[in-house]
């Protein structure tokens, strides 16, 4: 799904953004405070390309998510900033309005296929419910189009499958009624949180593939929710990190990978287990993600942070950094110098490769 | 299926068939002298001997039980050598020489009183109860909420004989509002059938009503939590058919089992508010059995309401099956 580096070049005309979201928060009140779930969270995507949001659970990924589908119940939670689709801003409209959209430009799909279907109807009935709840068809034009959809996302024999109850499929093929449904307006946002998490190893590349493969076909704008940033590398094109409510750094896949500038998403990128590095021990980052209800002063990653004494006067400790531009088109929120960054990425880097080399030599 | 039902109906009849013997032994080898039981407190040695012998105690438990087992496919003839033999014609469930009948005739003629009673309050139970459930998830945590909880509470605590009476005092006896509760038949006479039952479905539904409301509250308020009904919001479909076709058909699926047990329970009688309103039902007619120490008829009420429950959770169950395709009957 990511275009040739040749191709990106020769664009001249920069595409809008079919998303884009401004400056969102959400925050719970709860019995202990509020929670700050999401806080100041900016993000864009244009179709055709993916956006991989990267974080540990809680890191407010999942939430960002649901307030972009307006699927935040507003009476338990207050949300703030703007999200724009298409040209319209869904925050401040109404929720019958928002409903229109849910569904018809935008669609989302869950982690757990298992209980993300309804136990009680029919995979085709739930699918034509989609269709007929968006556009004036008859019901044997929504089952046919399920059917075609159920094909599309590689369900062999969807004639007979459509009669099926969801505990009649397996985990993958649950997934994918999931994607066919949220496909079957074709939609040009489509949200996939945690898609692959609750599947089988063997089954997560091919619900990867599909995604990959349908978002060509329909041109469709991805935002792919994941903790696993071994899967990130191959399908997005542009990846954002957040860390306590907060994006901490964006930037395109592959200038991420290259160099990456906050030290938390060094950290991340040292934990992924791999199989062409043999590494005695992962290299966790210390600590724990801070609790919602009290997030750090300063840099909310300061806690955790090996790097802070390079920083003058303490400033992580109590002065929140912003997101900036470090380059053209990579943010990062971090008080270290740019410069003094990339120096401490390549030394990270290199050590996790030296250690790679040694290990392969024991081989 | 087919299979299924066979091994369910062979499976009730064996646990019929133990629940008789359990019921029959725990009623009947109890420490007590049935024979005694028969003739009142001016009773001699020799009648009680003579009536022992007649009915059939002095043989041993098992012939006994067999005798009663056969009594209900064949009927009975109790002491046949005497000029006036006790002929209970089969189905024989016993014979209440208290009373000079056949328990099963009494029965039969307390039935549809309970039946009556108990389907109405089932309704009225079911009706407020699961609505003002439903009414109550959907405004979790506000004050319309607070005050269904609040009322099922008291319903929940409010003891129903205090309040029969209570009800019964005011509306009948201070304000006059109904007449002296009295049974007739709905055929007969379907206005006095409604003001002499009114008051007993009331009380008798308060209680239920006050359970079905919080277990309504709890089950739908839990599916809302469900990722399917998330999932049904992501589609975009309108909040109302999310609840209605989404929520609530999963969420009340559970009740459906409760209810089925708690009908078939009531059905067996409803000691308190038959007592209180006067109506000559299975409630009853269990309490004055065992005043009356009357163990032929104790016998029967306890084997037909514990069968009832039997036969109801066997329909529960297929309900089950038509109501969640995931239930499998096999």
């Amino acid at each position: 799904m990511r275009q040739p580096d040749s191709l990106r070049q020769t664009e001249t005309v920069v595409p809008e953004p079919y998303l884009a979201v401004n400056n969102l928060s959400v925050s719970f009140p709860s019995e202990d405070g509020v929670v700050h779930a999401v806080d100041g969270v900016s993000l864009s995507v244009v179709r055709g390309k993916t956006l991989a949001v990267v974080g540990e659970s809680g890191s407010g990924k999942s939430v960002t998510a649901l307030a972009v589908m307006g699927l935040i119940n507003r009476k338990s939670a207050t949300v703030t900033g703007e999200v724009w689709l298409d040209g319209e801003e869904l925050v401040g409209m109404n929720d019958s309005s928002v409903r229109k959209l849910r569904g018809s430009k935008m669609a989302m799909i869950f982690q757990d296929p298992m209980s993300s279907l309804h136990p009680f109807y029919r995979v085709g009935a739930q699918l034509s419910e989609a269709a007929r709840v968006h556009r004036r068809i008859s019901k044997a034009a929504a089952r046919a189009e399920a059917i075609e959809m159920l094909h599309r996302v590689g369900i062999p024999a969807p004639k007979r499958r459509v009669d099926d109850y969801p505990h009649q499929l397996s985990g993958g093929m649950r997934q994918r009624v999931m994607i066919a449904m949220a496909l079957i307006n074709s939609p040009a946002l489509l949200i996939a949180d945690e898609p692959t998490t609750a599947l089988d190893v063997t089954v997560q590349a091919q619900i990867l593939d599909l995604i990959a493969k349908l978002q060509d076909e329909f041109n469709t704008a991805v935002i792919l929710i994941t903790h696993d940033l071994g899967i990130v590398a191959d399908v997005a094109d542009d990846v954002a990190v957040m860390y306590a409510a907060r994006v901490v750094e964006a930037a395109p896949t592959e200038r991420l990978y290259a160099s990456p500038e906050m030290p938390y998403t060094l950290g991340l990128l040292a934990s992924i287990p791999r199989m062409d590095r043999r590494t005695d021990r992962l290299d966790p980052i210390k600590g724990n993600p801070p609790s919602p209800l009290k997030h750090p002063s300063g840099c909310v990653f300061h806690p955790r942070c090996k790097y802070t004494d390079r920083v003058p006067n303490g400033a992580c400790m109590e002065i929140r950094p912003e997101l900036l531009l470090s380059e053209p088109d990579h943010l990062v929120r971090c008080h270290i110098p740019s410069p003094e960054r990339h120096e401490i990425a390549t030394e990270a880097l290199d050590a996790l490769s030296a250690k790679a080399a040694v290990a392969g030599a024991d081989l | 299926m087919a299979a299924y039902l066979v091994r369910r109906v062979l499976l009730m009849i064996s646990l019929l068939l133990i629940l008789s013997v359990a019921v029959f032994l725990l009623f009947n080898m109890l420490p007590g002298d049935p024979a005694r039981l028969t003739c009142g407190k001016s009773c001699t040695e020799a009648v009680i001997e003579q009536n022992r012998q007649r009915l059939g105690y002095d043989d041993p438990p098992l012939t006994q039980y067999v005798k009663f087992m056969s009594g209900i496919f064949t009927g009975r003839v109790f002491s046949p050598e005497s000029p006036e033999p006790i002929v209970c014609a089969a189905p024989c469930l016993g014979y209440s020489f208290n009373r000079h009948e056949q328990v099963l005739s009494l029965i039969v003629r307390a039935a549809p009183v309970t039946f009556w009673l108990a389907i109405g309050a089932f309704i009225i139970w079911i009706a407020v109860g699961v609505s003002l459930g439903i009414f109550a998830a959907l405004r979790r945590g506000r004050w319309p909420d607070r005050l269904v909880l609040g009322v099922s509470l008291i319903g929940y605590s409010l003891p129903s004989f205090f309040f029969g009476l209570l009800l019964m005092f005011f509306v009948v006896i201070q304000w006059q509002w109904l007449p002296y509760p009295s049974y007739v038949s709905p055929f007969e006479d379907p206005v006095g059938f409604l003001q002499t039952m009114i008051l007993p479905w009331i009380v008798l539904a308060i209680l239920y009503a006050a359970f079905y409301m919080r277990l309504t509250r709890n089950q739908v308020l839990e599916v809302f939590n469900d990722d399917f009904v998330r999932t049904a919001r992501a589609k975009g479909l309108p909040e109302r058919t999310v609840v209605v076709k989404h929520a609530l058909r999963a969420g009340l699926t559970p009740i459906v089992t409760a209810a089925g047990l708690d009908l078939a329970g009531l059905l067996g009688g409803a000691i308190i508010s038959e007592n209180i309103f006067n109506l000559p039902g299975l409630g009853a007619l269990s309490v004055e059995s065992i005043t009356n120490s009357d163990l032929p008829l104790i016998t029967g009420i306890t084997l037909l309401t514990a069968s009832l429950i039997i036969v109801a959770n066997f329909i529960v169950d297929l309900l089950y099956a038509v109501v969640d395709p995931r239930v499998r009957l096999v």
